[in-house]
Parts: structure tokens; sequence; C-alpha cells
């Protein structure tokens, strides 16, 4: 019974937080509600014995990574509402409705019509007598320490990647901030009660 | 410590195909390119999901340490996307993804 209870609250969850990123008109909105639904996929993940993984989740996406996207939230000033109303591609939300509408049909058809015959694991059981943490880290550096050495190198092209964005323009050449369009009253005295800056000001997205 | 589910796979299945459905047209539908990214991230989390309830039911490990990995292709990939969006959005403000049809900033 318990675990039925909590799957359908998680699930309930998710879904919430789902529709939110999409009908949220407001980007700020939007990345709180992924929140709820990592928070809920989180809690699936303990529900399957998953635990090391309910806590990167928690750490990475919710901690991490959400945070990054409301800190460019912030930084860009984009949390205006975006207009939904207009519609440059015509026929283009019908369609993708339709579209979504024939995935998930499908996805859920075929789920719900076949049974799983998978080969059950012989190289790597789950272990129950072991923590979940000692078995992932075994089959990270025994079978999978290729795919592990290779994410080392991706993770430093990501950051290398990262700054290379961050700082564009001739090196040397001190225009690494005029050349990204940053007003120059960012950097100087407070700009007087006047002259808006450019991120205040009001228009809807087109 | 064991929690172990007494729910078969199909729920959990089911979920995942709903938030990668929602993700896709979310996708599809939203122009604010942090959104679309979200929306990408929705799916991840959907496959994630999916890879996790099949870890279980067949009993291998493995299929959680596949989720691993993509945690960590998703996070090299929002540091790089963000970069690229934040680069995009100083040019020019405001920008959505119908106004981005060329490659150049």
């Amino acid at each position: 019974m318990v675990p039925i209870i909590v799957f359908v609250v998680a699930a309930a969850i998710c879904v919430a937080g789902a529709l939110g990123v999409v009908l949220n008109r407001n980007p700020v909105h939007s990345a709180l509600s992924l929140v709820a639904t990592l928070f809920g996929v989180a809690v699936l993940f303990i529900a399957q014995d998953a635990q090391f993984l309910a806590a990167v989740q928690v750490i990475v996406y919710a901690g991490a990574i959400v945070v990054l996207f409301l800190f460019v939230i912030m930084l860009l000033g984009v949390d205006r509402a975006e207009n939904l109303e207009s519609e440059p591609l015509t026929g283009q939300r019908p369609a993708a409705l339709v579209a979504g509408l024939l995935i998930g049909g499908g996805l859920i058809a075929v789920l719900v019509a076949s049974t799983i015959t998978g080969k059950h694991s012989s190289g790597a059981k789950v272990d129950p007598a072991q923590a979940n943490v000692n078995q992932i880290g075994r089959l990270l550096f025994t079978d999978h320490l290729w795919a592990f050495e290779i994410t080392s190198v991706l993770l430093v092209i990501a950051v290398v990647g990262a700054v290379v964005l961050a700082r564009r323009g001739a090196p040397g050449s001190g225009a690494d901030a005029v050349d990204a369009g940053i007003p120059a009253d960012d950097f100087g005295e407070p700009a007087s009660p006047d002259t808006v800056p450019p991120n205040d000001v009001e228009e809807t997205v087109r | 410590m064991m929690l172990a589910s007494t729910l078969g796979p199909t729920p959990y299945l089911v979920l995942g195909a709903v938030l990668f459905t929602v993700g896709a047209v979310g996708l599809l539908v939203r122009r604010n390119p942090l959104v679309m990214f979200m929306c990408i991230e929705l799916m991840l989390n959907a496959t994630n999901l999916t890879f996790v309830t099949f870890a279980r039911q067949l009993d291998d490990v493995g299929g959680q340490v596949i989720v691993f990995f993509v945690l960590v292709v998703a996070a090299a990939e929002v540091v790089i996307g963000l970069g690229i969006i934040v680069g995009i959005l100083r040019r020019r403000p405001g920008a959505t993804a119908d106004d981005l049809r060329l490659m150049k900033g």
C-alpha cells in the first residue's frame, strides 16, 4: 500500500511540475516547476532502490543545473512573460500537440500492451546485501572504466568551452565587455533614475 | 533499507512516457530558448526514470550506471548550452528561437 501512495504522490508532483515548465509564461516559474519535477523523480529513484542516483539527482540537477538556469535568467533579465498568443509559424502549435499525442499515445500503448522480456543480468546483478553506492562504484571502475575516463575528458572540454564562450573577442584588447554588448553604465557610477536600463524595458517577446 | 517497491514496472514506464511527451511538446511549442532547454532536461529525466525502472526490473546495476553518465553529460550540455544562449541573448536581447535563423550571433 505504501509504495502505491508514494508513487501516486511523486507522479502527481512530477506531472504537475512538467506541465508547469511548459505552461508557465515566466521562465523563473518554469525553472521552479522543473525543481518540483526533479524532486519527484528523485523520490521515484529512492522507491526503486537507487539511493545514490536520487542523491546525485537532487545535488546535481536541483542544486546545480536549475541554479545555473536561474542565474542565466537573472543575468540576462529575460524573466519577462512570453507572449504565447502570436504564432509566427502558422499551425505549428496544433501540429506540435498532435505530434506529442502521437508520441505519448504510441509509447503508452506499447508499454501497456507488451511485457518486458529482457534478459536478467548475469554480470552486474543487484546484490541486496551490498550498499547501492558500492555496487555502482564497482561497476563504474571495472566494466565502465573507459566511459568514465571519457567522461572526465568531456567535462574538461565543457569547462574550456564555457570559458571560451564567456570571453570572446580579441584577448588583450579589453573589448570583451563591450563586445558582449553590456552597456557601459553597468560598470560606472549608478545610472541616473531617468535612464532606464535596457533590461527593465517592458517588452514582451514577440 | 530495501524499500522494494511492490509496484510493477509499468506505472513507472508510463510516467516516464508522459514526462517525455510533455517535454517534447514543450520543446516544440515554446520559443524562449531557456524554456526549451528546460524541456530537454525533462526529456532526459524521463529517460533516466525509464533506465532506473529497467535496472530494477532486470536486477542490473548497469542501468543505474548509465543514468550516472546521463547526468554527467546533461551537466556538461547545460554548461555549454547556457553559454551559447548567454552569448546570443547578450547581443540580441529578447531573441526567441524564431529570430535565430543564422549561425552568426
